[in-house]
């Protein structure tokens, strides 16, 4: 999809004034953008500037102090997702998002094999039928460069950069509308990092995933996103496509942030 | 009650029959009552200390104090067996704080209490099985948090149920889980049948009896009312299916009962007979004979003469 289409079609996720309070303490404050189908969104920022606090509002885990998340659910079109019932938010988290987890401890079921974490969406969805889970998953680990044989092993049995493609595949094998992704290549050594990313990047672009990434890593950010949110104290302080924000930043803590990045 | 066994402390005598007090058995009915009202619900409840420890079958004998009365035929079962140790000592426990009479006779029992297994001979009308579940919970395993499956039951989810299910398949070629095998109640809740292996499953299903589950650890209680659907998971293309056996029962030659495997010596002979022995001792009076009838085994007071 071009960047014309994707600003002509209707909006998939709209975010109006969102604030999050801890008590008197600020989560974040004010935010408010909007997001097409295909579109990838990067939340950038330093520790504490509330870019997981803000992912944790639009993936419906934390309730806002205050403003709105709509989303264009396949149930139930644009809809509030705090104004949805608890049931249906639920069913609309399970079918239309996919949320990958900096830890994949946090993401896959650690007790129970790689494959049935990857079909365990699909089980998830009502499906019934063992042979054809067991083909999508086949498929779906062909896909993020997994050895196929190794489908029942146990999560502790493969590195952390397998770790991390496993939970991609369980994340996208169900077709989601939108994808969550809080700091998806931490904890991984930059080769493959590097790799990840740049699977990452591929299926996203096949598929026309809409991609949230929240990151404090500007490499990631360069890589993976089309347009930025950079936040500080909770308020966006600046936003644009991405080359525009990390090649010609206008706010002073974006120009600290961009000069801080490490050069080899 | 005959008039001349009334006592001059009758009311006192009566305050604590079947061991709980009064209040605590109200308490345990209402929540009995709560879960027939949500067949496969765990309703939880007060669950109090036992004179026996936590998996010996507390809950069990809670939901049994709360429901026995003097007019009640009490039997009880282990793994099938009604000589169990664990089976005589709560047996002997009801009868002499219940006052009520023991049977091992299936049919003649109006309370049974059971470990592990539902009686080969179907329950009829009036009959109660009460059930020792140590854990209630069939997502427990797959889940950790309690908040996170009461919201499961709560809203119907239970694709990961489902999990544990295709983890089996890909581990063993089938659904290789035996006991404590997950059904669903009036297509409603999920529910753990308690670990009675999946042979047992199928007669849950629009049984007569009421069928009440205790967990007296994990203070829940649940229950399936009489004439209830109780459906097996399964896959569209991995079918439920109960154990089956090359052999009969060696003692009674039962063709279509639950058996044990028995090791005889250390030579690799074994036999197999009737888990549940009431069942195979009836069989056996009615002149079913099996390849080893006349065994020792078949013959226990012969045995304690030794």
């Amino acid at each position: 999809m071009s960047a014309v289409e994707r600003l002509a079609s209707e909006p998939l996720l709209r975010v109006a004034d969102l604030s999050r309070w801890y008590g008197s303490i600020v989560g974040c404050r004010d935010v408010s953008f909007e997001m097409h189908p295909g579109e990838v969104l990067g939340i950038v920022g330093e520790s504490g500037s509330g870019k997981t606090t803000l992912l944790k509002c639009l993936s419906g885990h934390l309730e806002p102090t205050s403003g709105k998340v709509e989303f264009d659910t396949r149930r139930h079109g644009m809809s509030d997702i705090y104004g949805l019932s608890e049931p249906d938010r639920r069913r609309m988290q399970r079918e239309d998002w996919g949320f990958v987890h900096q830890n994949p401890r946090d993401g896959l079921r650690m007790r129970v094999s790689g494959g049935a974490n990857v079909a365990e969406p699909l089980m998830n969805l009502g499906r019934r039928h063992y042979g054809e889970m067991r083909s999508a998953t086949i498929a779906w680990l062909e896909r993020v460069e997994l050895d196929t044989s190794r489908i029942d092993d146990k999560p502790r049995n493969f590195s952390g950069g397998m770790q991390q493609r496993i939970q991609v595949a369980r994340n996208l094998i169900h077709g989601p509308k939108l994808v969550f992704m809080d700091e998806p290549t931490g904890g991984l050594d930059v080769s493959v990092q590097a790799r990840l990313l740049d699977l990452m990047r591929e299926l996203v672009r096949d598929l026309g995933l809409a991609v949230i990434i929240v990151t404090h890593d500007m490499a990631v950010a360069r890589l993976m996103a089309d347009r930025l949110l950079v936040m500080r104290r909770g308020e966006v302080v600046e936003t644009g496509l991405t080359d525009q924000v990390l090649d010609d930043p206008q706010h002073a803590y974006t120009q600290l942030l961009v000069s801080s990045v490490l050069q080899i | 009650m005959s008039a001349a066994a009334t006592r001059p402390n009758e009311a006192e005598r009566y305050y604590n029959y079947a061991y709980l007090d009064e209040q605590t058995k109200r308490m345990i009915r209402r929540a009995i009552l709560k879960a027939l009202a949500i067949p496969g619900y765990q309703a939880p409840f007060g669950s109090r200390e036992m004179p026996v420890p936590y998996g010996w079958g507390t809950g069990g004998i809670q939901l049994t104090a709360a429901i026995i009365g003097p007019d009640d035929v009490y039997k009880c079962i282990d793994q099938g067996a009604d000589d169990t140790t664990n089976a005589v000592s709560i047996r002997k426990f009801f009868a002499r704080v219940a006052d009520v009479a023991t049977t091992e006779d299936t049919a003649e029992a109006t309370i049974i209490q059971t470990r592990h297994r539902i009686p080969e001979q179907p329950l009829k009308a009036g009959q109660v099985l009460v059930f020792q579940v140590p854990q209630p919970e069939p997502l427990r395993g797959l889940e950790a948090r309690e908040t996170e499956t009461r919201a499961m039951h709560a809203y119907e989810e239970y694709g990961l149920q489902y999990v544990s299910l295709y983890e089996n398949i890909s581990a063993f070629g089938r659904i290789a889980a035996t006991a404590g095998y997950p059904v669903m109640v009036e297509e409603r809740y999920l529910m753990s049948p308690s670990p009675i292996p999946k042979f047992d499953n199928p007669k849950m299903d629009d049984n007569e009896a009421i069928l009440l589950f205790g967990a007296g650890r994990e203070k829940r209680i649940y229950a399936i009312p009489p004439h209830t659907r109780v459906r097996s998971l399964d896959f569209e293309d991995y079918p439920f299916e109960v154990q089956t056996w090359e052999e009969n029962c060696a003692l009674c030659g039962a063709e279509d009962s639950y058996l044990d495997e028995v090791v005889l010596d250390d030579a690799g002979n074994r036999m197999f007979v009737c888990s549940d022995s009431h069942h195979c001792g009836q069989r056996r009076a009615e002149g079913h004979v099996g390849p080893m009838a006349g065994h020792q085994l078949a013959n226990p007071v012969a045995e304690d003469g030794q």
